[in-house]
């Protein structure tokens, strides 16, 4: 019974003598070698050189802030509900007089954890937060470290940072032409 | 002007010889992971020192600081003789090759060579020979069956590639009708008349001697002695440390060895191309004097020897990274039914060729 077309009948003939000499496989084989001496190398140098990310990659998470550098986040939950590695949990509090300019809602995020060693960075928190509050980043990722608890990252990691420089210095962050290139893809 | 006696210069020359021949298997070790790397589309090391060129000096600091293992029911004396036979041997071959022509100061002259002997070919390959002496003590010291095995297929493997290798070694000798190495050099270029390289009068021989030096050597395709997918790490499986790093040393100091020889029998040793027409040139365009001129010459013979040896050097790395390895009995068959009745009748044609007053 024939399944597909991609049989292939082999042929034992006895081999010529310019295969018994093995020669002219062997400069074959060579040839393909030196071919690929001048290749261009697949290697990227990775802490000197970062791979260009897609233009929807879901990297690091951040809480962001409104307009007014107020925390966004609420505290509700829905985030740690839908995630499905269950690396987020949280502890809401309540608002305090005079706190109006630090937190939007009245009820708020006192601890926001997510443990980056079991997050699958599938985006479903960012999907579920009402609030607009948690995104990934698409241009960071969450860094190698030496130790397990390094990687529970709170709110002192997760927050907005209120002046944007200081965020390069937290995670891997892209240089300003990588940012070009990649915008420039997106488009 | 220093006078040195005739023995002075001698183990001046040795000692740079020496020196040199371990810098090049040290960077023998790099060139190795760089080109394979390129050949396979990576970049090799490049994290030590600028494009990794420290690497090899990691490497020995890494194999010296290793544990050194010693296995239990090991022959203890023996297990130590072993990796330094291997690299004596190795080193020892290398005082005969000669790596440059005459040079004279006022009524001095002196060779770029170790020693000049009438029979350097002959010592050449003595010494190679007993080259397998280190890798059979060292198998056999470890009490380890896989070591066993390795030291007796390199054993095997060696014995029956020097035939054909020294079969094909004869059709040079009959060319040029002496061992010394010296004078195998200066015949395939001789001032004032246009002599080929002797590759150009032995392809075939140079052919089986290639094969055989990549066996002698146990280099892939025929490096079956130290085959990692059948026999763990073949005769050097129970060394660790800086005996390991002896082994490992005097393979490469072996392949620039075999890469000098190689050049010196086929590729015209330091001779290269327009040399006398570029000699003549100095002294009399440039008004030169004929001694300094000719020491010029020899200079740059000495670069073109190692130019040579360093283009064969990496003939073999590529050639590894290319190739896979022989199984055992199409080595065997290889060696015994295909190369010795070739270099056979090489013999025979060249015997033939000279009769007929053809070369």
């Amino acid at each position: 019974m024939q399944l597909t077309n991609r049989a292939k009948v082999l042929e034992k003939k006895p081999m010529t003598l310019a295969e018994r000499a093995y020669l002219p496989a062997i400069f074959q084989g060579l040839s393909i070698t030196m071919r690929h001496f001048f290749m261009k190398k697949a290697t990227v140098r990775y802490p000197e050189e970062v791979r260009p990310f897609s233009g929807f990659f879901r990297g690091l998470h951040v809480l962001k802030r409104d307009e007014l550098g107020r925390e966004r986040c609420t505290a509700c939950g829905l985030c740690a509900v839908s995630c499905p590695a269950e690396a987020i949990t949280m502890v809401a509090g309540e608002r305090k007089k005079g706190e109006e300019g630090l937190y939007r809602e009245e009820k708020y995020a006192i601890s926001y954890e997510i443990n980056m060693l079991r997050c699958i960075f599938c985006g479903l928190c960012e999907e579920a937060c009402p609030k607009a509050a948690i995104y990934l980043q698409p241009d960071k990722m969450a860094p190698p470290r030496y130790e397990r608890d390094e990687f529970v990252y709170g709110k002192d990691r997760l927050v907005e940072p209120v002046s944007p420089d200081e965020r390069s210095v937290k995670g891997i962050q892209l240089t300003p032409e990588q940012a070009d290139k990649l915008r420039a893809r997106i488009v | 002007m220093i006078e040195l006696p005739a023995l002075g210069w001698q183990s001046i020359v040795i000692f740079v010889v020496f020196a040199l021949s371990l810098l090049i298997a040290t960077y023998c070790t790099y060139a190795e992971r760089v080109i394979a790397a390129f050949l396979q589309d990576r970049v090799g090391p490049d994290r030590a020192g600028p494009y990794g060129l420290l690497q090899p000096l990691a490497d020995a600091v890494k194999m010296f600081t290793k544990e050194e293992f010693f296995p239990g029911g090991a022959n203890k004396v023996l297990f130590v003789v072993g990796p330094c036979l291997a690299m004596i041997t190795a080193l020892m071959s290398s005082a005969v090759i000669p790596f440059g022509n005459t040079m004279s100061f006022g009524n001095n002259a002196f060779f770029l060579q170790g020693i000049e002997v009438n029979i350097g070919m002959l010592w050449i390959f003595g010494v190679v020979s007993l080259g397998v002496y280190g890798v059979m003590i060292g198998g056999w010291a470890s009490n380890n069956k896989f070591s066993l095995l390795g030291a007796v297929r390199a054993a095997s493997q060696n014995i029956s590639y020097e035939l054909a290798m020294g079969m094909s070694l004869i059709a040079v000798l009959m060319i040029s009708g002496t061992l010394s190495l010296r004078e195998i050099t200066l015949q395939q270029s001789v001032a004032g008349e246009w002599q080929m390289w002797n590759i150009v009068k032995q392809p075939i021989g140079f052919l089986i001697f290639l094969v055989c030096a990549f066996a002698e050597t146990n280099r892939t395709p025929f490096d079956l002695p130290e085959c990692e997918t059948e026999l763990v790490g073949g005769y050097h499986t129970e060394y660790s440390s800086m005996k390991l790093g002896l082994y490992l040393f005097s393979e490469y100091v072996n392949i620039f060895v075999v890469s000098a020889v190689m050049s010196v029998l086929y590729f015209g040793g330091f001779n290269f191309p327009f040399q006398y027409e570029l000699r003549d040139w100095f002294v009399n365009s440039q008004g030169w004097e004929l001694n300094s001129a000719q020491n010029l010459i020899t200079l740059l013979g000495t670069v073109g020897i190692f130019l040579k040896i360093f283009a064969f050097i990496f003939f073999f790395m590529w050639v590894r990274w290319t190739l896979p390895r022989f199984r055992y009995d199409q080595l065997m068959r290889l060696g015994w039914t295909i190369l010795i009745p070739l270099a056979v009748f090489n013999i025979v044609l060249t015997g033939a060729l000279i009769l007929f007053g053809v070369i």
